[in-house]
């Protein structure tokens, strides 16, 4: 384990006594999404990391919302709650604020996530609670069989859409730097290695970490994410965002161009000194939220990796500091005198 | 010269003034004064919603009504035997409750011809002989103020705001209250600003002489002590009281407490309260909305704490789906509905008995949930640890259905002894309870029918619970239709077997015909009412409900025990339809849903005509 996992996001979170297996995150429920849905190699790539940890599984805790993506509480053999449509952020948020030394996991999908429940997710991020929000994003709703969603494309035909939508999607990096969140990171269900090394970093990150992860839903909204999982056009539209590293794909690059704004343009075009190099603690969010508009139009250039990871307080850090600063400076709350402050008169 | 000093039993004051005026703060100081002199007091703040309505307009009129006496009292009082106006809007607002013969007290300085027009007065009636039934003492509050304050370096507009401690002054004098802890008070105030805290003090000493010095006043008068039962005294609202009550229940079950809020009126206070006391361990979360309040409660509750949410109807509604999910998963919660009137934002400072339906239905599919209601201000202390006793044993959640009235009304508090309260923990289950080291998350305890609690960090009890029905025992995800009425009914069960003790009567004579019935809020004036009736020779009994789910065992059997039970609720008869529908008794159901609690005069009306019908 990494020396800066205890210096920070598991900091109060105590070790595992013996060595981990994947065999131990896996609860004995029959798993029941489709047969070829997405969310199954998200399940085996989580199960297979969190021993990698070294925490003990009973201080690990999984919350979720409603959805297919929901159910993954149920196929963990850690703590968790399958909670209620949109609500996980908050639920966490009480369980991670009174419980510093638990690992706190929120499971949600794109309509959990950005419909129904979009106010919790912009306050976790902007108070910065420590939970890690995996975003499991098929563009559709998935449970409720195949209603266009806030990711839908524009335009998308679905059953409740049958000549297409006509609202514009949120773009969950641009709306998570936007409401100020500290850590902000998209990978993609069918590459395990990639989603484990975000999965890594935000596990790592202090405070609340939001990863999108691009899931298939192979009933609904099948291929969605094909263009980044084909051979033939994958290594083009990927760029991968590594920190100290510039930013490219096989052929196309990020450029900073003349009226300062940040296109993908092709690599070749110009010498590479010039292509922009990736700086993740970047305190100013402006480049990663330019960095988050590139999937833009159609799928050219698609960012992977972590777009955004700065230090902040985490919110539970915060409030618990003020507790024991409240009992350092006036001893600690004594019932007695409680009850007797204010004006008080004796009757004989 | 000394002035004749007249003995009274009791006296019921009104402050009223713009919203600017300052009238709840002199109303709370004029009771701290009254507490510490030893009256029994009841107090009913009454304000608007608006921050600052347009100044001196009906709508922007503010009041606080305190009634003290020397003997034991239970209401704030019907009709108030002095009105102290600081402005023509104050008097005309409040001029129709004053009986005959009242004394008033008015700010002359402000009943210019135009504060007259704005709250349509064509001629001032200080001068026009049309308060001729009442005794009205002319005083001009803001110049006497303003000349006292002449030496001070402070603003004109400063020196015209410590009129209300001119005001507090005089009735100080006129009722013989002990001045320092005001004094005490102004100086802790305005501690960052000595000049003002100087310039208040003397307003206040001026306010004092002026009532032993001018013809205005010839008499003063006294109210006695009460004789309460020994013990140390404070006063406390309603709010206060459930806050204290909370921390109380905290240490008590030796569980952290942890707020979910989102502010609301009258529940805010609650949080502001709460937020205070760090040094329990209390952590205060204000969420972005009811609805994560309400969820974040919930979460640390999964976690082992004592989760709490503070609320009105509003927010109720939109934290319904959640308390589903309490209810589902079986947690510990209380819920607090400080009721205000309704639908919808309603009256929100005005009170209100019209969620109790809300709290016992308003969720999707079979959701019991207990509810319990405090009676008076004091008795919130009582009530939220009784909440949390039922919340901890049952693992269930819980209504705590305060209101307006209980909010911000006070009254004095015999403090308890800690030691004395109830001991309310519960243990986490630590161990696995089925075969081979199985951890069974809905295996009850047979008994109370609770289900093990076993929070995270507990190693070999992981497990998953969540909204979707589980199998009874492991608690794993189900449709089995046996299963599901099978549960259905476990939770039904679990609710109608918590321990709730009798429903008490009260009836002196022991062979009255008539039982006068209450809960929550309406205990006080019931209770005056009922008194008066039986001063007159009446014959009536009383009892009051403070468990609504489950109701006590002996309900039933008390209501058929009378020949007519009167109900008098501030809904549209909500508890009324309950019991005759669950004890086919025929209640008569008295409503009034004005935003203000009942008038003991009017019920004792009420409960005389129904004995008189026998
Ligand atoms: C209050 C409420 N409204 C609606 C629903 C129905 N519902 C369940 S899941 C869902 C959408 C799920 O979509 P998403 O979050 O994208 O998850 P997915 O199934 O695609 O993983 C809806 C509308 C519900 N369960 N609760
Ligand atoms: S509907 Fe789609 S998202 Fe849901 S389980 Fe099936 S494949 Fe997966
Ligand atoms: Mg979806």
């Amino acid at each position: 384990m990494s020396e800066s996992l205890n210096g920070k996001g598991l900091r109060l979170v105590p070790k595992a006594d013996g060595k981990q297996t994947l065999k131990d995150f896996k609860s004995d429920q029959e798993v029941r999404w489709c047969p070829g849905c997405g969310d199954y190699a998200i399940l085996a790539a989580v199960q297979s990391f969190l021993p990698e940890l070294g925490i003990k599984r009973e201080n690990i805790v999984f919350v979720s919302g409603i959805g297919c993506s929901s159910r993954f509480p149920y196929y963990m053999n850690t703590y968790g709650i399958h909670s209620i449509h949109g609500r996980a952020p908050a639920i966490a948020t009480g369980l991670a604020a009174s419980r510093p030394d638990l690992s706190v996991w929120v499971v949600t999908g794109d309509g959990d996530a950005l419909s129904i429940g979009g106010n919790h997710l912009i306050h976790a991020l902007r108070r910065n609670i420590n939970l890690k929000i995996l975003l499991f994003n098929n563009r559709i709703y998935g449970l409720t069989k195949g209603q266009y969603s806030p990711t839908s494309e524009l335009g998308k035909i679905t059953k409740s859409t049958p000549m297409g939508s006509v609202d514009r999607p949120f773009n969950p990096i641009s709306l998570a730097i936007g409401a100020e969140a500290s850590f902000v990171a998209r990978t993609v269900d069918s590459d395990r290695k990639h989603l484990q090394s975000v999965l890594r970093a935000a596990a790592e990150h202090r405070g609340t970490a939001l990863v999108e992860i691009y899931q298939n839903c192979p009933i609904f909204n099948d291929n969605a994410f094909e263009d980044l999982k084909d051979p033939g056009t994958r290594d083009d539209i990927t760029l991968r965002l590594e920190h100290g590293k510039p930013i490219v794909s096989a052929t196309k690059a990020v450029r900073r161009a003349a009226n300062g704004a940040l296109p993908g343009v092709d690599r070749a075009a110009g010498p590479e000194e010039e292509i922009l190099v990736h700086d993740v603690h970047n305190p100013d969010p402006s480049v990663a939220f330019a960095l988050s508009r590139l999937d833009e139009p159609a799928f050219q250039h698609v960012p992977i990796g972590v777009f955004r990871s700065v230090d902040r307080p985490a919110y539970e850090d915060l409030m618990n500091e003020q507790i024991e600063r409240a009992i350092a400076e006036q001893g600690r709350g004594d019932l007695r005198e409680l009850l007797l402050s204010g004006d008080t008169w004796r009757v004989n | 010269m000394t002035k004749q000093v007249r003995q009274l039993d009791r006296v019921i004051i009104r402050f009223a003034g713009d919203s600017g005026d300052g009238m709840q703060l002199t109303g709370d100081r004029f009771t701290a004064e009254t507490a510490e002199f030893g009256n029994d007091i009841s107090t009913l703040p009454n304000f608007p919603a608006e921050i600052r309505a347009p100044a001196g307009t009906l709508p922007g009129v503010s009041s606080f009504q305190l009634h003290f006496a020397d003997h034991d009292i239970l209401t704030p009082g019907d009709a108030p035997n002095v009105l102290v106006a600081m402005n023509p809007a104050a008097l005309k607002a409040n001029l129709g409750d004053l009986p005959r013969g009242a004394d008033i007290i008015v700010n002359t300085d402000e009943f210019t011809k135009r504060n007259l027009q704005k709250v349509g007065y064509d001629s001032n009636p200080l001068e026009d002989g049309s308060l001729e039934q009442w005794r009205v003492h002319a005083v001009p509050l803001t110049s006497l103020t303003v000349k006292a304050l002449e030496g001070f370096d402070i603003s004109k507009k400063d020196a015209e705001r410590a009129k209300n401690m001119f005001a507090l002054g005089l009735l100080s004098w006129l009722y013989n209250r002990p001045t320092e802890a005001t004094i005490r008070f102004l100086e802790t105030k305005f501690a960052k600003k000595p000049e003002i805290a100087k310039a208040n003090i003397a307003a206040f000493q001026a306010g004092w002489n002026y009532g032993e010095t001018t013809e205005s006043f010839s008499v003063s008068y006294e109210v006695k002590p009460a004789r309460l039962a020994p013990g140390t005294y404070r006063n406390i609202t309603g709010n206060q009281a459930l806050a204290l009550g909370l921390v109380a229940a905290s240490v008590r079950s030796g569980l952290p407490l942890f707020l979910g809020s989102y502010p609301i009126t009258p529940a805010s206070d609650i949080l502001h309260e709460l937020s205070k006391h760090k040094r329990f361990g209390v952590r205060t979360f204000q969420a972005e909305d009811e609805i994560a309040g309400v969820g974040a409660a919930l979460g640390a509750s999964f976690g082992g704490s004592l989760g709490v949410t503070t609320t009105s109807g509003p927010g109720v509604v939109l934290k319904s789906e959640t308390i589903g999910l309490a209810v589902a998963t079986e947690l510990p919660l209380i819920i607090v509905d400080v009721q205000r009137a309704g639908p919808s934002t309603g009256m929100p400072t005005k009170t209100e008995q019209a969620d109790l339906l809300l709290a016992l239905f308003g969720r999707n599919g079979e959701s019991p949930v207990p509810v319990v209601a405090p009676a008076t201000p004091s008795d919130c202390f009582d009530a939220a640890i009784e909440a949390a006793r039922i919340a901890l044993k049952y693992r269930t959640p819980v209504f705590l259905l305060s209101d307006g009235y209980l909010a911000n009304g006070s009254e004095p508090w015999r403090v308890p002894d800690p030691d004395e309260l109830p001991d309310i923990s519960v243990p986490f289950t630590t161990e696995p309870n089925g075969e081979n080291g199985a951890f069974l998350p809905f295996k009850r305890d047979p008994e109370t029918l609770a289900r093990p609690w076993a929070v995270p960090g507990t190693a070999g009890l992981e497990h998953r619970i969540g909204g979707l029905e589980k199998s009874d025992g492991a608690g794993n995800i189900s449709y089995d239709p046996d299963n599901h009425d099978l549960m259905v009914r476990l939770r039904q069960a679990k609710v109608d077997g918590i321990d709730v003790p009798d429903l008490e009567v009260d009836d002196p004579t022991g062979d009255a015909r008539v039982l006068v019935l209450g809960w929550g809020s309406t205990y006080g004036p019931i209770a005056a009412a009922v008194r008066r009736v039986r001063a007159a020779g009446g014959k009536v009994a009383q009892a009051h409900l403070r468990h609504l789910n489950p109701l006590p065992k002996n309900t039933g059997d008390v209501l058929r025990s009378y020949d007519k039970v009167l109900l008098p609720e501030i809904n549209l008869g909500q508890l009324a339809m309950l019991l005759r529908a669950r004890f086919l008794v025929d209640v008569i159901s008295y409503n009034r849903v004005r935003g203000l609690p009942f008038k003991a005069q009017e019920l004792a009306g009420v409960i005389q005509d129904v004995i008189d019908s026998e």
